[in-house]
């Protein structure tokens, strides 16, 4: 254990991609193109979901019904993903999401998860004081806006379908999307127009 | 299978005191009492999947709590979490 430790990561990295086409569970360029289509992932095309969701009423019926066959819909691969998950935030509902085991994380929609979604402070106070955490991160929401967190503890990965702001009526898809951060979609701000 | 509406008590039971396990059950949650609110649908079983060990497919569901129910000091709203069948005993 403590040899495998001290080996050095990019020689560990390469025995293991020899090993895997070797036992012929993936190939070389099968490792190059997964690891290229998860840099690839980022906000930027969950934004662009929201931002056709507040457009698009027939495409927000299908991402709160299948996010991942939404996400593909738009070109988003999520082929070897989990199932993605919609929880859509409403006048009286805010959807907040944690993994509180781990770092569960809607990677496809979201690329990587920020590093305070991991720490184990968010973790263990988002679900015993979410009040307090938005309220740490600036967010006011209305009175009598019941807050859900969303535990992502299994095979499921979760993102949050923000609520329009009021003042942008008539803007385009680019427009909106460029309001909606990985923050938005986690649920701990809401989109502002500054 | 359950049926949406379900009362359901999480099963409080505390594998990691008895050897190496991989649980998605958090421990915020066992002995306590939610409902289930539907059917995700079913996948392998994730204590048996880390370990390599053949694996049962498994009805997952969402599972809402009161968070006052588990934390005195908690504020009003709900915790929704995926719960697999064999952790939740229908009251």
């Amino acid at each position: 254990m403590t040899a495998l430790l001290e080996t050095k990561g990019d020689r560990l990295l390469a025995a293991i991609r020899h090993l895997l086409a070797e036992k012929g569970i993936a190939t070389h360029p099968e490792i190059k193109a997964a690891i290229e289509r998860t840099d690839r992932a980022s906000p930027a095309q969950g934004a662009r979901m929201v931002a056709r969701a507040w457009t698009d009423p027939a495409f927000r019926a299908l991402m709160l019904e299948d996010g991942a066959k939404a996400a593909e819909s738009l070109g988003i691969p999520m082929r070897g993903l989990p199932p993605l998950g919609v929880l859509e935030n409403t006048e009286t509902t805010h959807n907040l999401v944690v993994c509180t085991l781990c770092s569960c994380y809607p990677r496809g929609v979201l690329g990587y998860p920020p590093f305070w979604f991991k720490s184990v402070a968010y973790r263990a106070r988002a679900v015993r004081d979410p009040a307090g955490v938005l309220a740490e991160w600036g967010t006011i929401l209305p009175a009598n806006t019941a807050i859900r967190v969303v535990d992502s503890t299994a095979d499921y990965r979760w993102m949050v379908l923000p609520r329009r702001p009021a003042e942008t009526e008539g803007w385009n898809e680019e427009r909106l999307a460029a309001l909606v951060t990985a923050e938005a979609m986690i649920g701990v701000t809401v989109p502002v127009v500054s | 299978m359950l049926t949406p509406g379900t009362t359901v008590r999480v099963r409080d039971d505390w594998p990691e005191t008895r050897g190496p396990c991989h649980i998605r059950t958090p421990h915020y949650l066992r002995g306590r009492t939610g409902t289930v609110l539907r059917h995700l649908g079913d996948f392998r079983n994730p204590e048996d999947l880390a370990f390599a060990r053949p694996a049962a497919t498994l009805p997952l569901y969402h599972v809402a709590f009161t968070p006052q129910a588990i934390w005195p000091d908690a504020g009003a709203g709900e915790i929704v979490v995926e719960l697999f069948e064999p952790w939740l005993e229908p009251l």
